[in-house]
């Protein structure tokens, strides 16, 4: 409908968008670099009952400015809602809620697997088919990094957990928007 | 104090204490006043009376630990109610932070769900910028409470002042102003459509100071107009289009309005659950505009049809130019006022007069209005008393009606009247309070006696903590707990322990009288007013039950 004409607004027409995108979102906002900042928005997640599914925070290229990147369910969360909650924050300067299909997402893991010499060189196969590194070897484990999207990570530990996983730890995703043509 | 100064300060509530003795030095050189009162939490409620009756940015001081702590009630009430204030705290000096020293406490970290902002100094020179940005946060865009905790050692160090010649700029904060012309139109062309509208006006209105634009919009087109709990005031309760207020107390012609209507429109209003009940069935055939200053408001509780993000007083000039050019049929209007009528004869608010002298709490509101020609500032507590003055008072003036809707905090009343008098000393201030509530914040008695702040003080005393009692009567098979306030203190007497005058009324007939004894009486003047003991409060909407299932 054209603004500016006429004709009238037919009620039974109007709409109101989903409020549930039923699929993951990762949020790119930037903040200020002071104390306290993501203990404001960790507050906010847990006073409106949002979950954080990961988060990571790391610098910018302007050190007043930082980034936290998280990712939440959109089939549990109205996003719209969480966003212009976390814009009411002051310290938050932009938020982003990535395009899937715009964005190179990444996060880095670490397993450390309990290797007995006789089934070392599968380990280490699994690890080259998937671009892995070996970063620490001991008598009864090795320690190997992952980086990728998180459902490779995630294929790597469903490879990986029959060998006898010990511990895993993960960033959370970060993301960047590709770049445009 | 030069930068609080900047910022037009006249009035301070609070009390000295350790950690901002620096702060409290100064306010012997500065030019503004300090209001001394007895405990924090009521200097933060006359912060933030003084903001509702004003609409100024209303300030309070406390000092660290327990001082700030006793400040935390009336933060989170002026977050709830979006009332625009500014608390300054006093800290531990800054070697001390974190070491559990005497009287810390992180009031910061306390503070973070219920604030709109919050700064704590690390270096002298921020206490400035840190007042300027505070004041600016506070009042601008969705009004609310800033704190600013700042250590000790801070508060002691000499800085220059350098007057702020720049207006305020954050990287993060830009509130909205006007509305999208786009959406404005649409909005306009919705109504000119709608043959069952209904205008559902919250607080929203009045802290916009939008209340002429509202009543312009309303006379636009006979449109029916309701208003929340915070609203009351705004349009006017002796206009032909008031249908009462809505919501749990609500009227009944309000709230079928709202069950009836087609379409509705909120200004400053946000769907809370006082006013939806059962969320399911709330409104089934509306379809809804939402102007509202807060982004997060639209679509939070009810997703909005026609969203409108801006500040009321520039959209609902708008909207009333646009809808004005389509130069609607108001005839099409005739059938819904019908229906409206036929409501408001059949379910008029009401109550049974009380025999042989006795007070009903209704008949009491109703003096009140008399006694003080219907022009008074009223604040209330939180409770019974509090709904019967939404219901019977009859406000037609915006910031005559301040009370604590959102966070429903009993003792608020009577703080809030001393913040209310010494922003508008020239308007009778009454506080309407509960006996319940009264006893919560008796002690800021003290404050009106020793500043001289004539506030008259009107009891309903029915001795209970009436609107709990209520609802044990009425949902939890009569079985009384903890409701009775007997043996009560003898209020007279209270009143005139700390200096005030006393009175009692036990007689509907001598009732009006007495107030107007009240309120020509000098100085501070506690009325201890007799009422039916067990009066319930009607109309009601159970909680989580539907307008429709109104009782009473």
């Amino acid at each position: 409908m054209e603004a500016g004409t006429p004709q009238l607004v037919k009620l039974e027409e109007l709409r109101v968008p989903g409020q549930l995108s039923g699929r993951k979102h990762i949020l790119s906002i930037l903040v200020e670099n002071k104390p306290g900042v993501l203990a404001r928005i960790a507050g906010l997640f847990s006073r409106r009952g949002f979950n954080i599914d990961t988060l990571a925070v790391g610098p910018t290229d302007d050190p007043s400015v930082s980034r936290i990147t998280l990712t939440l369910d959109g089939a549990v969360h109205p996003i719209d809602q969480v966003t212009k909650q976390l814009h009411k924050l002051v310290n938050v300067l932009k938020i982003r809620d990535m395009e899937p299909e715009e964005t190179v997402a990444r996060e880095m893991a670490m397993f450390k697997v309990s290797s007995a010499v006789e089934n070392r060189a599968e380990i280490i196969q699994f690890a080259e088919i998937f671009r892995a590194k070996i970063v620490d070897v001991s008598r009864r484990s090795m320690t190997i990094e992952v980086t990728g999207s998180a459902d490779k990570i995630e294929a790597f530990e469903r490879m990986i957990r029959p060998h006898g996983l010990i511990e895993m730890v993960r960033t959370g995703e970060i993301a960047i928007a590709r770049g445009s043509d | 104090m030069q930068s609080l100064k900047a910022e037009g300060v006249e009035h301070v509530f609070g009390i000295p204490g350790g950690a901002n003795l620096p702060t409290y030095d100064a306010l012997v050189d500065a030019d503004f006043r300090h209001i001394q009162v007895r405990h924090e939490q009521g200097g933060g409620h006359a912060a933030e009376g003084y903001a509702k009756a004003s609409g100024r940015v209303g300030v309070a001081f406390a000092t660290s630990g327990p001082g700030a702590t006793n400040l935390v009630t009336a933060i989170a009430d002026a977050m709830l109610d979006s009332v625009p204030t500014v608390f300054i705290t006093g800290q531990v000096r800054t070697e001390l932070i974190g070491t559990d020293g005497f009287q810390e406490a992180d009031i910061l970290g306390a503070t973070l769900p219920f604030v709109k902002h919050s700064f704590q100094a690390t270096d002298p020179r921020q206490i400035p910028e840190y007042v300027h940005e505070a004041f600016h946060v506070a009042s601008t865009g969705r009004p609310g409470p800033v704190l600013l905790d700042v250590p000790q050692d801070l508060s002691r160090a000499d800085i220059d002042y350098a007057p702020r010649t720049e207006p305020v700029e954050l990287a993060g904060y830009k509130p909205p102003h006007g509305g999208n012309i786009k959406q404005i139109r649409i909005a306009a062309k919705a109504i000119a459509n709608a043959r069952r509208p209904i205008l559902y006006s919250g607080g929203g209105v009045i802290n916009a100071n939008a209340s002429e634009e509202l009543r312009e919009l309303a006379a636009a087109d006979r449109f029916p107009i309701t208003s929340t709990l915070m609203g009351l005031g705004a349009y006017p309760a002796s206009g032909e289009q008031w249908l009462g207020m809505l919501g749990m107390h609500g009227t009944r012609a309000a709230n079928y309005a709202m069950d009836e209507a087609d379409l509705i429109v909120a200004i400053g209003a946000r769907f809370d659950d006082r006013i939806t009940g059962k969320l399911s069935e709330f409104a089934p055939h509306a379809k809804f505009i939402h102007i509202d200053v807060d982004p997060a408001e639209i679509s939070k509780n009810v997703p909005a049809h026609i969203p409108i993000v801006g500040d009321a007083k520039l959209v609902l000039p708008e909207l009333t130019r646009e809808y004005r050019a389509l130069q609607t049929d108001a005839s099409r209007l005739d059938e819904w006022w019908q229906q409206i009528k036929a409501w408001q004869d059949k379910y008029p608010l009401g109550y049974e007069q009380g025999k042989d002298g006795e007070i009903k709490p209704q008949f009491m509101v109703e003096a009140m209005h008399r006694a003080t020609g219907g022009d008074a500032i009223i604040t209330s507590d939180v409770g019974q008393h509090q709904m019967w003055a939404a219901q019977y008072y009859g406000f037609d003036k915006p910031r005559r009606w301040i009370n604590s809707g959102g966070l429903g905090t009993m003792g608020f009343g009577l703080p809030a009247a001393v913040g209310a008098k010494v922003a508008c000393p020239d308007d009778a201030v009454v506080c309407l309070a509960g006996d319940g509530s009264l006893i919560m914040n008796c002690q800021e008695l003290a404050t009106c006696v020793s500043q001289e702040i004539p506030v008259k003080v009107f009891l309903m005393n029915n001795g209970y903590m009436g609107m709990v009692r209520q609802w044990q009567e009425l949902f939890w098979d009569r079985r009384y707990s903890s409701v009775e306030m007997g043996p009560s203190p003898d209020w007279v007497k209270l009143a005139e322990a700390f200096g005030a005058t006393g009175l009692r009324c036990e007689d509907s007939g001598e009732l009006e009288q007495t107030m107007a004894e009240a309120l020509e009486t000098d100085g501070p003047v506690l009325l201890d007013v007799r009422v039916s003991p067990e009066e319930n409060c009607f109309p009601m909407i159970p909680a989580g039950a539907a307008a429709r299932d109104m009782v009473g």
